[in-house]
């Protein structure tokens, strides 16, 4: 069946402000359309959201909204959920937001394994405020703050959130639309614990321009030829994964979310 | 619960006595961080709320328990955190988020020396303007401080029905004397006790404007999960929640979120007075500097000096009518508080031709009934 997500789109809102070729897009459209295959009333979604292009997301969405601070996402979700459980709570959070400014909120979401979907879209800079590095650009990068080339190593977010304990922690691109529904479709149907998906996107607007990628055609060319997937993944050497974006499930457990745990320990 | 179930007299803490009132008052989520001198009130919300079907957790920063506080409240759960200085400092931005979003909610902070780490243990009112200019941009902040247990009881009541009423987040001032003093309280029957909820949204669901007011200028609520979508725009946003960068309109936001509070001022303002009617000289003061005022007037007016006491209960808005009021039947105001002059610099905006003297401490130890009537004694024998 065809899904078109178009009930949770505030279509007199579009276009998108995002410019031509971001992949905010594709992320945005196969969200939406995962909500549409799990059959989600508008008022059961809250869409939490922190400040950056990602960020912007719930501007074009008709469910509840909750538009925040910089990198505060997370923690907003946590109250937003743990107030009401029966809500489907997303928050959709971009590298800087949810990775660098507000990384100790992610890793203690994750950790408590709070009952919430968080999907990051990874454009590996600071779109928003012109392109600077953030947690995730990768050594070497060029951005607007690191002209001859980035010093640090970026945070592999994924792994990340998979050790610090989260049910379920799942990454893809921008080139694999249908792959991004999945995983969205799945974490809504696993209903419990903290669901992290981590999509890999482009910012052609500057993270492109600075490191000489062209358009958004070759970059997301680009994303496809470095693209591996992760039980292929584990038969390679490090060496031979360098430069390598893995994709597929990092982390497949029912675990028990907080609600149930809290709930547990305080009847006891 | 501890004891709110219950009507009585009970022999509590400063804290405890706030966490109580905070059950009563029908808050059912507490989001925080530990810091002295503030814990007990983190404690008693992590054994009380699961009694009354409510939610504890402790988040990973102060940045976070505000945040997790303000998402609650969306919700339509009456909610609240307790910190001190340094909590209210890592807050900043999001109590802007909570004016701007109008979660109501209650934020209590039991003040304690600083700057920085300072004298974690030890009182201070180095706060007062903090809770006031913290957050950046224009807005407007309710602020109340108990100088007794009691009074810690009935003004959490009052902040949590202030903070419903007017959809804003509304500081309790406690500071590390009165948050950690034991008295006894009065605790009324649940039924004597006026609860104010926030208004509902009405109508049919497909019109309703989350920003959209009342005469009051407050909006009707709508918790996530009802069938009237709501949206919560810490941005700039029209009256339907979806952003607005148009400079009208965002004129208009910042005044009426400021204006549903000022236009309320009188209501909110409370105070106390003693021996105020025939008094030439006055003490201004709040919180712990309260009962070192009243025994120096006690003193004075032994020897017929004929001083009297104005306690402010409300600090923000700043109660202006009813401080030119008092000072202006006066020839001297001495303003006692813990901290370099807080308090003063605002008093003296208002205080005319009236010297207006303050009596300052630091070293996170209480003023004496002493250092104010040496004070007192130099200003009249000059
Ligand atoms: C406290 C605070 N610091 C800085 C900013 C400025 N700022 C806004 S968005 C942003 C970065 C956004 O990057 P990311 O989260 O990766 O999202 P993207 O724009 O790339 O989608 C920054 C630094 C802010 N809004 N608030
Ligand atoms: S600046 Fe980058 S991330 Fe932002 S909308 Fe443009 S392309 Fe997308």
């Amino acid at each position: 069946m065809k899904y078109n997500g178009k009930k949770y789109i505030k279509k007199e809102l579009l276009p998108f402000f995002w410019c031509p070729g971001c992949g905010n897009g594709i992320i945005f459209a196969a969200m939406t359309r995962a909500m549409e295959e799990n059959n989600l009333k508008k008022k059961d979604i809250v869409a939490v959201t922190g400040i950056g292009c990602w960020g912007k997301a719930d501007d074009y969405l008709t469910t509840h909204a909750f538009h925040g601070t910089h990198g505060r996402a997370i923690p907003v979700a946590t109250g937003v959920k743990l107030a009401n459980p029966l809500l489907n709570v997303f928050a959709l959070v971009g590298d800087g937001d949810g990775a660098t400014i507000g990384g100790n909120h992610l890793i203690h979401a994750a950790r408590r394994n709070i009952d919430i979907i968080v999907v990051m879209s990874n454009n590996l800079n600071y779109g928003m405020t012109g392109g600077q590095y953030s947690g995730t650009t990768p050594y070497s990068s060029i951005t607007s703050t690191s002209r001859t080339g980035h010093v640090e190593d970026g945070f592999d977010v994924s792994s990340l959130v998979k050790s610090a304990g989260a049910g379920y922690v799942a990454k893809t691109t921008i080139a694999n639309p249908r792959m991004i529904q999945k995983f969205i479709s799945k974490a809504i149907k696993k209903k419990y614990g903290f669901r992290f998906i981590e999509i890999i996107s482009i910012c052609p607007t500057h993270y492109g321009k600075y490191n000489k990628m062209n358009n958004a055609v070759g970059m997301i060319k680009d994303i496809k030829q470095r693209t591996i997937n992760i039980k292929k993944a584990e038969q390679l050497s490090p060496k031979e994964l360098e430069n390598k974006i893995i994709v597929g499930e990092y982390n497949d457990q029912n675990i028990e979310g907080y609600i149930q745990r809290y709930r547990k320990k305080i009847n006891k | 619960m501890m004891f709110a179930s219950k009507e009585g007299r009970y022999f509590l803490q400063g804290n405890i006595a706030v966490g109580e009132a905070a059950i009563m008052s029908g808050a059912r989520f507490f989001a925080g961080y530990p810091i002295t001198p503030s814990s007990e009130i983190a404690e008693h919300a992590s054994v009380s709320l699961p009694d009354v079907g409510g939610t504890y957790i402790q988040m990973e920063d102060e940045i976070g328990s505000i945040a997790a506080v303000i998402g609650a409240s969306m919700t339509g759960v009456k909610a609240y955190t307790a910190t001190s200085g340094p909590g209210i400092s890592l807050m900043g931005e999001n109590i802007g988020l909570a004016c701007m979003v109008e979660a109501p909610c209650v934020i209590i902070t039991v003040q304690r020396a600083g700057p920085s780490t300072g004298l974690a243990t030890k009182p201070a009112q180095g706060d007062f303007l903090q809770i006031r200019h913290g957050t950046h941009g224009d807005h407007m902040i309710i602020a109340l401080s108990p100088a007794s247990v009691q009074e810690c009881f009935d003004l959490t009541i009052q902040a949590f029905n202030f903070s419903e009423r007017f959809r804003c987040p509304v500081f309790l001032v406690l500071d590390g004397i009165i948050g950690k003093m034991y008295e006894t309280v009065e605790i009324p029957k649940r039924d004597k006790i006026e609860i104010v909820n926030r208004k509902k949204a009405t109508g049919q669901p497909e019109k309703f404007q989350p920003y959209k007011t009342d005469e009051d200028l407050v909006p009707p609520f709508a918790p996530f999960g009802s069938s009237f979508i709501a949206r919560a725009n810490g941005s700039g946003h029209g009256i339907d929640g979806y952003p607005s960068a148009d400079a009208n309109n965002h004129e208009q936001l910042v005044y009426r979120l400021i204006n549903k509070i000022e236009r309320y001022k009188e209501e909110i303002s409370l105070f106390k007075k003693f021996n105020t009617s025939d008094a030439d000289i006055l003490m201004i003061s709040y919180g712990c500097s309260v009962r070192p005022a009243m025994a120096a007037m006690k003193k004075a007016r032994e020897e017929g000096i004929k001083v009297g006491v104005l306690q402010l209960q409300t600090l923000w808005p700043f109660p202006i009518d009813i401080i030119k009021s008092f000072i202006s039947k006066v020839r001297l105001v001495l303003i006692p508080e813990l901290s370099l002059g807080q308090l003063k610099s605002e008093i003296i905006k208002y205080s005319k031709d009236i010297p207006v003297i303050g009596i300052n401490k630091l070293g996170g130890i209480s003023i004496q009934p002493e250092d104010i009537l040496n004070v007192l004694y130099k200003e009249i024998a000059k």
